[in-house]
């Protein structure tokens, strides 16, 4: 039921890669599949979170209230605040998507659930200090305040186009 | 030299990463304590809630191995020194091209770019290549694009996905310029 083309797509995509990647040399496909595993493992603790609050939103947060903190009629603000959410939370973006789906099917607005992916993705709040350290604080700061004006920006176009 | 540089930057890391393991696992713990008592108080409540979550995880299942998966094939076959010199020669529209092409790759978290663009900057690399190159790699990889894709539909991806890659070639000229004229 909830298989479909993109499902499909991706999982070819790796099997073909997975299955190139022995052809041509067998240690560096085992390294790749351990990378892998490693990355799944770190990301566990976040997947499990995201899956019970995804639960629980969808369980005791009514789609009227929902829409009410985070539709259309929130503007702006609504925008500005969730820009300011991405930028700060520290979710892996893999886990983001069904987080921001799952909100947008219970009443957010398009604007909203986009400034939040955009942000979320752009700026690091988290790798701010590593970020000023090896670029330095002039780079620094206008790639992250240039990049969430561009997220707000983005947000808007996509509102008005969806 | 640079090499081991990047070596101890990366295994610094790595302990943040096992505190932030850790602290995970007990947020997750505070969780799921607190949707169990919640859907004990409000058993009306525990269907949907349950359904969500048994959804969600399905999904999971059916493409996070693959993501996982291409994201090790491509932090094997393509090392951080290939990509190095690549981008360090690259110049022009073919520089900005490459740049955003590279970052899309899915080479791994945001933290492993920075050392690697300041030593392109440090080889003489634009600054508008360097900016692009942060910034696809942030926020415009591929497989998060495919999940982008499965959860939020094509039009809200494609469309997010264009404004974005334009938004960054723009910032990127944009910040090359602010820092040219500051430093006369």
């Amino acid at each position: 039921m909830q298989i479909n083309a993109t499902v499909i797509i991706i999982n070819v995509i790796a099997i073909l890669g997975i299955s190139f990647s022995f052809f041509k040399n067998k240690q560096k496909s085992i390294m790749a599949l351990k990378v892998a595993l490693k990355g799944t493992l770190n990301m566990a603790p976040s997947i499990g979170i995201i899956l019970v609050l995804v639960g629980l939103l969808l369980g005791f947060f009514k789609p009227e209230l929902i829409s009410k903190l985070l539709g259309n009629q929130t503007g702006l603000v609504g925008i500005t605040l969730a820009s300011i959410a991405g930028a700060i939370l520290m979710i892996p973006s893999l886990v983001a998507f069904p987080l921001t789906a799952s909100l947008v099917e219970s009443g957010a607005s398009i604007s909203v659930a986009a400034a939040f992916i955009t942000t979320l993705t752009m700026i690091g709040f988290v790798t701010l200090p590593i970020e000023i350290e090896e670029l330095g604080r002039k780079l620094t700061f206008l790639r992250n305040g240039i990049s969430f004006i561009i997220a707000v920006v983005i947000a808007l176009i996509m509102g008005a186009l969806l | 030299m640079m090499d081991n540089n990047m070596r101890g930057k990366d295994k610094s890391k790595m302990g943040g990463q096992k505190k932030n393991k850790k602290s995970g696992l007990l947020v997750l713990l505070g969780i799921i304590l607190t949707t169990v008592i919640l859907l004990i108080l409000y058993p009306e409540n525990r269907t949907a809630s349950i359904q969500a979550s048994y959804k969600l995880f399905v999904e999971f299942i059916l493409i996070l191995p693959a993501v996982m998966v291409l994201m090790g094939l491509f932090s094997v076959w393509v090392s951080k020194e290939t990509v190095v010199k690549y981008l360090g020669h690259a110049s022009g529209i073919t520089g900005l091209g490459l740049a955003l092409f590279v970052g899309m790759m899915p080479t791994g978290p945001l933290y492993i770019a920075f050392p690697m663009a300041s030593m392109l900057l440090k080889k003489g690399a634009r600054v508008a290549n360097i900016i692009i190159f942060l910034s696809a790699w942030a926020c415009i990889k591929l497989p998060q694009e495919l999940v982008e894709l499965r959860f939020m539909g094509a039009k809200f991806m494609i469309i997010r996905l264009s404004f974005t890659i334009i938004m960054v070639i723009f910032m990127g000229l944009l910040i090359e310029k602010i820092d040219k004229y500051s430093k006369h």
